[in-house]
């Protein structure tokens, strides 16, 4: 069924209404160009970013360079996470840690195993400072999107050049045609009385780690 | 409250009826008090939020203008992104796209999203009729579905729920519908929530077909947006092997970037937050999915042609209309007997309904005209203006049309006035005091007669010589 002779109705009735109505300008205008920013711009991003994301009671380490092997290592322990889904792509030198086991998604784990494993770690697409969002495309270090929703807690390390300003710019970073997850903060619901709560369906705590530049 | 709007009364009685409920009362106070301060924070801290509501009815406008167009743009890139793209005139049309869509899965139950356009078309009515049972996984939409209840909130459908009756609800219903609740449940917000992770997570990780709705659609790259806070959404949309969306014509945005504008506007006006916790933004068939979108028209292209009622296209959904509305927090959202309560619910049920019932007539009048609704509007829909609009459109009873037409009689002619006044001055020993007869008396339910001048303020003046000072 594709509702072919309602097609053509739909589009027969939205000209009648719309015929001579006059042009309406492009709105939104182009997206903000890229600009290089210095050292010390993209360290204000990140602790912009830092205190955002803090807001919405999500834990956040600023590292200096090199220091994310040591602070993955440090907040798996500091959870007790002992198998951490560990998606392709993310860089070597990072931890296989003592006492923790990491479960690749080759082949792919099923939900059950997502759900039953302590975590998850991964890398980001770019992240958004203004608003403490991290944005996910399912590419290297980050994989399909159930490896970052099933498992209760989210380990998330972001580089401070992949923090842009605000949601305008991010859009220019992403890609339409991957699928795309939005993260800013744990799970939560205001359902009841309106009252925000954390922790619903998706990870419970979220973690995260930012690599500021050397300076 | 049973599961039907159909054949509900008129505003009034359903509002009079809302009003002698104080819990109901005491409910929504609490709730739209919490969430106006939030958002006013929210928005308050936003530089430019003028600019930036005008930018937002500009793409909206801008979308409209081109419908058309946009539509057939999205068709493309969805299709050629491996979904499949259905069109449907109604609500019975879409209904049988997707119980036909859900039959050839050869699944039963299928996970539901929060979704306006769903509960506009009757579609779990529809999918239950044919043996398919869905499953409302939104915590509030389940508080709903648990209790056999009715939605009277945008965002928050269970807003007329305190936690002491949800917890009931959870209690009594829960095992109904699957897992039921933990022993010793308690009413605080946390255990809640709790209750309804444990609840929906084997639903989630067993289930094979889910229906949602979407906030945007981008027509330039046919990417579908839906966004929410508590990841049912990410579960129905990422686990399932197939993914039916259906979108109402009217959610297209031009471009890619015009989402900037949308995803500043709506979580602030919305919830209050910078962002909601999570959105999910796919393109077509992903990740392995079988996608179906279904683009639903059910009277949209009608509200489209009138030239004042088409800005409530516009609407992005976010509520902020019902949560300042002063006849909202008191009557509630099932006095307007429609799943779009509140100002926005007044302008847009009319227009998609029309006005032959009772009901539905009376929601132009389901308001006190003091415009606070568009004042918080993030994309500037004139809510008054539509609603004078529109009572001008619904029937009106034989005692006001008389009345009405005696008042421009007289007032069309200075001489004419001033003989009626004169007139009143002297017979106004027979004026009653506080109810008027007959039809006059509904007007007086509320009001007392105001009192007749036994001169004119025109016939004072030239009396007392005010022409020649």
């Amino acid at each position: 069924m594709t509702g072919r002779g309602s097609r053509e109705r739909i589009l027969a009735r939205i000209r009648a209404a719309t015929a001579g109505l006059p042009p309406v300008p492009d709105a939104a205008g182009p997206p903000p160009a890229p600009r290089e920013r210095t050292e010390a711009e993209i360290v204000r991003t990140a602790e912009l970013f830092a205190a955002r994301v803090r807001d919405y009671r999500a834990t956040v380490h600023l590292v200096a360079p090199g220091g994310v092997p040591a602070a993955v290592a440090g907040a798996l322990a500091g959870r007790g996470a002992r198998r951490v889904v560990r998606p392709g792509g993310l860089p070597v030198e990072w931890p296989a840690g003592d006492g923790v086991e990491f479960l690749a998604d080759e082949p792919p784990l099923t939900a059950a195993e997502l759900d039953a494993a302590d975590g998850v770690l991964t890398g980001c697409a770019a992240a958004v400072a203004e608003t403490g969002t991290i944005v996910l495309d399912a590419g290297a270090g980050q994989g399909r999107r159930a490896l970052t929703l099933l498992p209760d807690y989210h380990l998330c390390v972001v580089r401070a050049g992949q923090i842009v300003p605000g949601v305008p710019e991010v859009l220019g970073r992403l890609d339409p045609a991957r699928p795309l997850t939005w993260i800013s903060g744990p799970s939560a619901t205001s359902d009841i009385e309106l009252d925000r709560v954390e922790g619903v369906h998706g990870p419970r705590t979220l973690e995260v780690i930012v690599e500021l530049p050397a300076v | 409250m049973s599961g039907t709007w159909l054949g509900m009364p008129a505003f009034p009685r359903n509002a009079e009826a809302a009003l002698g409920n104080s819990r109901l009362r005491a409910n929504l106070r609490k709730a739209t008090h919490t969430i106006r301060a939030r958002r006013a924070a929210g928005v308050d801290e936003m530089p430019g939020w003028a600019k930036l509501r005008a930018r937002g009815a500009a793409v909206k406008d801008a979308a409209l203008r081109d419908l058309d167009k946009h539509l057939l743009r999205a068709e493309e890139a969805v299709t050629t992104a491996g979904g499949r793209v259905h069109w449907a005139a109604d609500a019975a049309e879409a209904n049988t796209i997707v119980t036909e869509l859900v039959k050839a899965t050869g699944h039963r139950e299928v996970v539901k999203v929060k979704s306006m356009a769903t509960q506009e078309i009757g579609l779990n009515e529809a999918l239950a009729a044919e043996g398919i049972t869905a499953y409302e996984t939104d915590l509030a939409e389940l508080i709903v579905q648990l209790g056999d209840d009715l939605p009277s909130h945008i965002l928050v459908p269970a807003i007329h729920r305190g936690r002491a009756e949800i917890r009931e609800i959870f209690r009594d219903r829960m095992a109904a519908w699957g897992r039921p609740a933990p022993d010793g449940l308690g009413d605080d917000p946390r255990a809640l929530a709790e209750a309804a992770r444990l609840h929906l997570r084997e639903r989630f990780l067993a289930s094979k077909v889910a229906v949602s709705g979407a906030n945007f659609l981008v027509a330039e790259t046919g990417t579908l947006v839906v966004l929410e806070s508590e990841g049912n959404g990410r579960m129905c949309l990422t686990l399932p092997e197939t993914l039916i969306s259906v979108v109402g014509i009217e959610k297209i945005v031009p471009t890619w970037q015009d989402l900037a504008v949308f995803l500043e506007l709506l979580p602030r006006s919305s919830t209050g937050e910078r962002m909601n916790p999570y959105t999910s933004m796919w393109t077509g068939a992903a990740e392995g999915q079988e996608f179906h979108l279904v683009l639903l028209d059910n009277g949209r292209t009608g509200v489209l042609a009138d030239e004042i009622g088409r800005q409530a296209l516009r609407c992005i959904r976010c509520s902020a209309c019902l949560n300042v509305c002063p006849v909202y927090e008191r009557a509630g959202g099932h006095a307007y007997g429609s799943v779009y309560p509140g100002p926005i619910g007044a302008i847009l049920t009319p227009q998609l309904r029309g006005t032959a019932t009772p009901l539905d007539a009376s929601l132009p009048y389901a308001s006190s005209l003091c415009g606070a609704c568009y004042d918080v509007c993030p994309v500037a829909i004139d809510i008054p203006e539509v609603l004078v609009h529109l009572r001008a459109r619904v029937p009106h009873p034989p005692a006001e049309r008389a009345g009405l037409a005696a008042a421009g009689w007289l007032l069309d002619r200075p001489g004419r006035l001033r003989a009626a006044q004169r007139l009143a001055g002297r017979l106004r020993g027979l004026v009653p005091r506080r109810r008027l007869p007959g039809p006059g008396a509904a007007w007086t339910d509320t009001r007392d007669v105001p009192p007749v001048p036994a001169e004119s303020f025109r016939d004072w003046w030239r009396r007392t010589g005010g022409e020649d000072r």
